[in-house]
């Protein structure tokens, strides 16, 4: 079997339930909601909506051994292409669509999210924020592209082709007239940065962020 | 093996008296037909494996291919090799025949005991030949739904089927949604291609240019066009298979002898596979039905009927679907698969679709693909659960 890249590693997430971001995006979404989630790996985060919260969930995924593997999980995953695929889907056709930590691997993110946005009624957006003090610390001192735990991968290895920080999340909502409901940001540790902190704070602290979006008169 | 002649008999008799359960519709119950003929009477050949549930909900309908027929799990009466599809359907297989009811039934236009071109026409007392009616495979799946009512079977867990049979599946899901919880419908097409119609003509050319076919009338003069047929599955084989299985398996190995002879007996392996699967199939298929049932996936083209939108033949199902390709199959390649997965996401269905990867070509869902295996055992799984079928609760 050939090791997928990870786009994130969850072994380093230091929780014995797994991803705590994909705990956190799963409480986000109301209990018998129609679920898309783009990039949905070995499905982790299908099944945690299908077993606990009664929810119709599908998933794409770049990956055919991670789609075949969710198959044979009893998941409804095809094997797709986030940043050619989501055309097909018709305009809110789910209640929420979910990019767990793709939208840094996808080669047109602003298409992507403004994507997730027509098919769903809501979109939710978890990425690592390249605004972290430690990236910028690592920038700073060695004038190197930042690996740490969560992004074990040199610049030439990663998926991850198109890194971005909090702030500039925020002003690409902006941009596409998005509206950003919620903002959640968690540090190194795992542990939720208070909500009301600045954005200013949040882009330093936060080791990654989860958006809830809504298109603006949606 | 049987002799020419013996297994000529052998196949007629299958024909007329098969050895498998029958159900015969009369006159009172015509079977209307695409292309306007209301036929009957009808008979439908089928087998079944496993027990129907009280509630009669763990029906699994599986459909064969071109060259398949009812035989699906038990040894067949006239090669006595075991059922084409014992790799996935049995006691503990994928389709567990100690969970699920399995019906397969012989296609309409097929020479196993289904009313076919062999059949006898009750009008005239004679074989049919080229007076039997063109089928669609929309027929097929009409009559297989005739088999149900009579069965008492209201709606299908699941049906599955490769190839043609996965023809006939998604033409279930199109025709009978409220009929099917699930469909899997693996290596196959929403509409048959130009390439393959091409491929067909080639073949149906080489039946009807044998003198021993006599313009269809074969089976009314005692004779039997063995050599065209012979051709067509030759011809049709080579589809079935890859260039890189077909290399693995013979390359350029000589048959039987050190070196090349300089004439046009079988000096290579590769071509003495072929003659040997011409000559057994002979053995066991009927050549009118072979152009009935080509014919059918020629003229089948889903969209057709929907302005040629494929998502619009799908719209507000309720049905599962797992479609399932493989990566070295080039008569329905992956592509074509896809374009039905796109028009299901499209139609807003609940659809998961693996791509095997294989270099066996068409033939590697009739093979020992594990991955094929996990794929089907978890989509059926997850579906008996969502079905809520007795035993499945606790599905690992």
């Amino acid at each position: 079997m050939t090791v997928q890249s990870p786009r994130y590693n969850d072994m380093a997430a230091g929780s014995q339930t797994g991803r705590i971001d994909l705990l956190l995006v799963a409480g986000m979404i109301e209990p018998g909601s129609r679920v898309l989630d783009v990039g949905c790996e070995d499905g982790a985060l299908l099944q945690i909506l299908e077993d606990r919260y009664d929810i119709d969930g599908r998933g794409i995924e770049l990956s055919q051994r991670n789609v075949n593997e969710c198959v044979a999980k009893g998941l409804a995953v095809v094997q797709g292409d986030a940043d050619r695929d989501l055309t097909d889907y018709p305009d809110n056709a789910f209640d929420y669509v979910i990019l767990s930590q793709t939208v840094q691997a996808t080669r047109n993110p602003r298409a992507v999210v403004e994507e997730i946005l027509r098919i769903g009624r809501r979109g939710i957006v978890s990425f690592p924020n390249f605004g972290h003090w430690r990236m910028r610390w690592q920038l700073m001192t060695r004038g190197r592209m930042p690996v740490t735990e969560h992004l074990p991968m040199s610049w030439y290895d990663t998926p991850n082709i198109h890194f971005c920080t909090i702030r500039d999340f925020v002003m690409m909502a902006e941009e596409i007239g998005a509206r950003i409901e919620r903002t959640v940001a968690l540090d190194a540790r795992g542990n939720r940065l208070d909500g009301n902190a600045s954005l200013r704070r949040l882009n330093l602290y936060g080791e990654q962020a989860i958006f809830v979006l809504a298109r603006n008169g949606a | 093996m049987a002799t020419g002649l013996d297994s000529r008999a052998a196949a007629s008799t299958q024909t007329d008296d098969p050895d498998s359960q029958v159900v015969r519709f009369g006159p009172d119950a015509p079977l209307t037909l695409d292309c306007g003929v209301s036929f009957a009477p009808l008979t439908i050949a089928y087998q079944t494996y496993g027990r129907l549930d009280d509630d009669k909900a763990n029906a699994v309908l599986v459909t064969h291919a071109l060259t398949g027929d009812q035989h699906v799990a038990n040894d067949h009466p006239i090669t006595g090799k075991p059922g084409w599809w014992d790799l996935m359907v049995g006691p503990g297989k994928p389709v567990d025949t100690d969970r699920y009811f399995v019906i397969c039934a012989n296609v309409l236009g097929g020479c196993m005991g289904t009313s076919g071109p062999g059949s006898v026409d009750p009008e005239t007392g004679k074989p049919y030949g080229l007076d039997f009616p063109v089928v669609t495979i929309r027929d097929m799946v009409r009559s297989q739904a005739m088999l149900l009512d009579h069965l008492g079977i209201e709606t299908l867990f699941c049906a599955i089927g490769g190839s043609m049979g996965g023809m006939q599946v998604l033409e279930w899901a199109v025709s009978y949604p409220d009929r099917v919880f699930s469909v899997i419908p693996i290596a196959t097409a929403a509409r048959h291609t130009s390439q393959n119609i091409a491929f067909h003509e080639v073949g149906r050319q080489a039946v009807m240019a044998d003198p021993d076919w006599r313009s269809g009338r074969y089976l009314l003069e005692g004779t039997n066009p063995k050599k065209g047929l012979a051709v067509a599955r030759m011809a049709a084989h080579i589809t079935y298979l890859s260039d890189e299985a077909l290399h693995r398996k013979f390359g350029r190995n000589l048959q039987d002898r050190e070196a090349i002879t300089f004439g046009f007996d079988a000096d290579f392996q590769i071509e003495s596979y072929l003659r040997h699967q011409g000559m057994t199939f002979v053995d066991r298929f009927d050549a009118n039905a072979y152009l009935y049932l080509t014919r059918a996936m020629d003229y089948f083209d889903i969209a057709a009927d929907y302005d040629g939108q494929l998502a619009s033949a799908f719209l507000g199902t309720p049905t599962r679907f797992c479609i399932v390709s493989f990566t070295s199959d080039w008569l329905f390649p992956t592509e074509g698969n896809r374009q039905i997965v796109h028009a299901l996401n499209a139609a807003g269905a609940r659809v998961s679709f693996v791509e095997i990867e294989t270099d066996r070509g068409h033939d590697a869902f009739l093979l020992d693909e594990p991955e094929l295996f996990g794929a089907i055992r978890g989509f059926l799984d997850s579906a008996a659960r969502a079905r809520g079928l007795a035993g499945h609760e606790a599905a690992p």
